[in-house]
């Protein structure tokens, strides 16, 4: 019979595989775990938690430069869409990252309604990244606390 | 792990980095700033961060500044990376500089940004492996 630990950790793999698997992580978010180690034990937990402010000050800095009715600085809005990419690239944000690519190319196109859309998609997909890693970090403190190992995961 | 005398030498994990940088960060996003930052301190660097080229620029201008590395983002409000490095030799820095773009850049963009002084261009996302061969052989060098 599994203790709690040996089932924590198979949770806490499947559900790692599974956000890569869907498409909510790449292998940037690798990179970043190996980053962490004794010296900087919560650099992930601080690395992503910055991501998420930022995505709220920036789509905040979207939403507002698209209710300029008939008077949009499309160039406005995709300078904070490019520093966006940017952030979610290095964080390994893939959903976001891509979606911030269309967004892109609304703002070149100026297209309003486009870029409308974009601002909506992006603005769900960091809310439910933000849960699901909220998840995962959560499971990492129940292994912990558990006594066990936060297992290494191979995707 | 193996440290020899203060300063010159050390081993961190299986990673050796043949001198201890002084780094200089210059981009306006927080998490890349962050990222670099422990990017930096994991191959036994020390760092210093600025949030564009206009306050890279006036860290150096009394002169006292003295970095071996500048990692220079290319897109920054108030002075973007290239008027930034431009100037920055104009001030006679000699301090390597690797410029840190994306991939939505097209060569002419990363030709201008190398000619305006840069040492090398690397796209984002950084990383350790990216950026460590880099740094040992234009240490080498």
């Amino acid at each position: 019979m599994d203790t709690l630990v040996a089932q924590l950790q198979r949770q806490f793999r499947d559900y790692t595989i599974s956000l890569y698997h869907q498409g909510f992580l790449d292998d940037q978010f690798t990179e970043l775990k190996k980053l962490q180690d004794e010296c900087s034990p919560d650099f992930v937990a601080e690395v992503v938690s910055l991501f998420f402010e930022d995505c709220e000050k920036l789509i905040g800095n979207m939403a507002r430069a698209l209710d300029q009715t008939g008077n949009v600085d499309f160039s406005l809005v995709g300078s904070s869409v490019h520093q966006l990419k940017g952030s979610s690239s290095s964080v390994g944000a893939k959903r976001v990252k891509g979606l911030c690519v269309t967004f892109k190319e609304c703002c070149d196109s100026q297209s309003f309604e486009g870029c409308v859309r974009c601002l909506q998609q992006v603005d769900i997909e960091y809310k439910s990244l933000k849960a699901k890693l909220q998840d995962l970090f959560n499971l990492e403190q129940q292994i912990v606390q558990a006594g066990g190992r936060i297992p290494q995961v191979d995707i | 792990m193996a440290t020899t005398s203060t300063g010159d030498i050390e081993k961190t994990k299986s990673v050796e980095v043949k001198k201890k940088l002084n780094v200089l960060i210059v981009d306006d996003d927080p998490v890349i700033r962050k990222l670099h930052e422990i990017i930096i301190k994991s191959i036994g660097g020390i760092s210093q961060t600025a949030k564009n080229g206009e306050e890279a620029v006036n860290i150096h201008r009394d002169g006292n500044a003295s970095f071996d590395l500048i990692l220079m983002d290319k897109e920054m409000p108030e002075r973007d990376g290239l008027s930034a490095t431009k100037k920055l030799r104009e001030m006679k820095v000699t301090s390597m500089i690797i410029g840190v773009t994306t991939l939505a850049d097209n060569e002419e963009e990363r030709k201008a940004f190398m000619e305006a002084g840069l040492n090398h261009c690397l796209a984002k996302p950084l990383s350790k492996a990216k950026i460590l061969p880099l740094i040992n052989n234009l240490m080498d060098a």
